[in-house]
């Protein structure tokens, strides 16, 4: 159960978060005091107990399936760092 | 007569009432306030917003005019930087929302705003509101009023806790008459508790989420906080209420909490979970609590004995699920739709160069954690136990509210420490929320009440909960508590 730099390099890149190669040794220790200190929850018997996702246990509310909302694309790419027409633009991902 | 800034809201509301001066006046007296250099030395706004405040009191004033002023009609107050608010900008404390500026208002700023509330500005917090002093923010710390009578010059400078920071030092310093905060897991109660002010984190449910940025969406709430008792119950009871737009926001009519206010507390059983004497405890903090219970027993509660015995797994259930869902709500900061884009040579190495620069180490730590907690392999030995863990958190209360009406604990382990310590390793950072974080795997309610000033001279607060949507009973609790109390300290610094 130890994170070394290999596991913080793969959890990095499953987050999709670029760590600096000067600070991945600092992460690795942080993370495994962290895990370290959590692992105390390994005492407590939890044979029978149910996970407990959200406490108002009761099914979320539905609505009714209609469009409530939209047609406001200026809305919705006023904060984009870059856009064409009524599109969001990013790097090319097709060759 | 008295300065504006020394009012708390509810004899404000009186003087706006009988005209002994207008929403202008009052929300002019707070500019000023916010704009002093030594306001200006606490770093407590992240954006300022004099424009929108002086728009807002003059239409305040017109509307109490034609006689149809709201609840909260010309107050002054300050909005946590999480908080969407349309058209002015929103960071979340964050480098990689230093530019949003939303199109649309949270649902709770918008309540506000509905009952006449004036907005001062965005005030700071730590980065996505993680954090327990202030300091993980992308705009700077924010430095306690009660560090000196200029903060920013202060040999010791302290934090205002966090993560609702800003809010806690804009009110404790008489800059605001209130403010909004959020809490994931202490970050209103645990600044109240070190600024000396009121703070209460409501029922989950009770307040909507909508449009205020999400951390950990399981546990986060919204709630005021304010000078007096009175002053939340007024504020809470504006905030709070169904809303269709939050899925877990909960349909049940909000009573008029202020109705509970002075009630007496006879016959009231208060509880305090053996438990919470922790290993080290600080002895003035064991000591302030206790006073408090004898101020209850005083008033004609009966204070008894109880037991949460999984209190000690609860800092690490919640270092589990809150990174686990924030790294998971973090998602969405890509660098497509808002915020930060930093370029890359492929769609992927954008989006880890945008998140890498964007997002600072506290978070990263977050994400991080989260992502391995909920990694293949890893989620049933961490996320399931945690879960399963965080159930019987949960029975605990219920047990313990079988045998009383409220508990009481301490807020916070300490007075506020200074900016710089507890930095060097996170786990001594998070032991600031110990007392707090319970509720919020609970989804109990809980208020921090200022009890008393330790030797150093800084302030104490002290805790109660309360059975899932009853803050009525909070409310009579704190408003005995802070009677008894009778905390009229002042930080060094007021506006």
């Amino acid at each position: 159960m130890t994170i070394d730099q290999t596991t913080v390099e793969r959890i990095a890149k499953l987050a999709r978060l670029e760590i600096p190669a000067e600070e991945k040794a600092g992460v690795a220790k942080e993370l495994n005091n962290i895990l370290n200190w959590v692992a105390q929850l390994n005492e407590v018997d939890v044979s029978n107990v149910e996970p407990l996702a959200n406490v108002n246990d009761k099914s979320l509310r539905a609505r009714a399936d209609v469009v409530n909302d939209g047609g406001k694309p200026e809305d919705i790419l006023a904060n984009a760092p870059s856009s064409t027409a009524d599109f969001f633009t990013v790097p090319k991902v097709v060759e | 007569m008295t300065k504006l800034t020394d009012l708390t809201i509810t004899p404000a509301l009186e003087g706006l009432k009988t005209k002994q001066f207008s929403a202008v006046e009052l929300t002019e007296a707070h500019i000023a306030a916010m704009e002093t250099p030594q306001a200006r030395g606490m770093n407590a706004f992240i954006t300022e917003t004099p424009d929108v405040a002086r728009r807002q009191a003059k239409e305040s004033d017109a509307r109490r005019a034609a006689g149809t002023a709201g609840d909260l009609d010309g107050i002054p107050l300050a909005i946590k930087d999480l908080y969407c608010t349309k058209g002015v900008r929103t960071t979340a404390a964050s480098h990689i929302l230093h530019n949003f500026e939303p199109t649309y208002e949270s649902t709770v700023t918008q309540k506000l705003f509905d009952a006449g509330a004036v907005m001062l500005g965005k005030v700071n917090l730590d980065e996505f509101a993680m954090g327990s002093g202030g300091v993980t923010s992308a705009f700077k710390p924010t430095i306690s009023p009660w560090s000196g009578s200029d903060p920013a010059k202060a040999t010791r400078q302290l934090v205002p806790g966090g993560s609702s920071s800003g809010s806690a030092a804009t009110v404790a310093a008489h800059v605001a008459m209130g403010a909004t905060g959020t809490d994931t897991g202490g970050s209103i109660r645990q600044p109240a508790s070190v600024s000396g002010v009121v703070g209460i984190k409501p029922t989950y449910g009770r307040c909507s989420r909508w449009g205020i940025i999400a951390f950990a969406s399981s546990l986060d709430q919204a709630g005021p906080m304010t000078r007096s008792v009175a002053d939340a119950a007024l504020m809470l009871r504006v905030m709070a209420g169904f809303d269709e737009k939050d899925s877990t926001s909960i349909d049940t009519p909000v009573p008029d909490y202020t109705k509970a206010l002075g009630k007496s507390v006879k016959g009231m059983k208060i509880g305090l979970p053996r438990e919470y004497r922790i290993d080290g405890m600080n002895p003035e903090t064991d000591a302030i609590w206790h006073k408090g219970a004898a101020m209850l027993r005083d008033a004609g509660a009966e204070v008894i004995e109880i037991s949460l015995p999984h209190t000690k797994y609860a800092l690490p259930v919640y270092y589990i699920i809150a990174p686990a869902e924030a790294s998971s709500n973090l998602a969405r900061y890509d660098g497509v739709r808002f915020g930060l884009r930093v370029a890359g040579e492929s769609l992927d190495e954008m989006y880890a160069n945008t998140r890498g620069e964007g997002f600072g180490k506290e978070v990263r730590r977050r994400i991080l954690t989260g992502t391995y907690v909920l990694s293949a392999g890893y989620y049933d030995a961490y996320y399931l136990k945690a879960q399963r863990v965080r159930r019987l958190i949960r029975n605990d209360f219920l047990e313990a509210f079988k045998q009383c009406d409220a508990i009481l604990t301490p807020a916070s382990p300490g007075t506020a420490f200074a900016i710089g310590e507890k930095m060097d390793d996170p786990v001594q950072m998070y032991l600031e929320d110990v007392f707090t974080v319970t509720l919020n795997l609970a989804g109990l309610p809980g208020i921090c009440v200022p009890v008393g000033l330790a030797q150093n001279g800084l302030p104490m607060g002290l805790q109660l909960i309360g059975r899932a949507f009853d803050e009525e009973t909070l409310f009579t609790a704190a408003s005995a508590l802070e009677k008894a109390a009778g905390f009229e300290a002042k930080p060094p610094f007021t506006a």
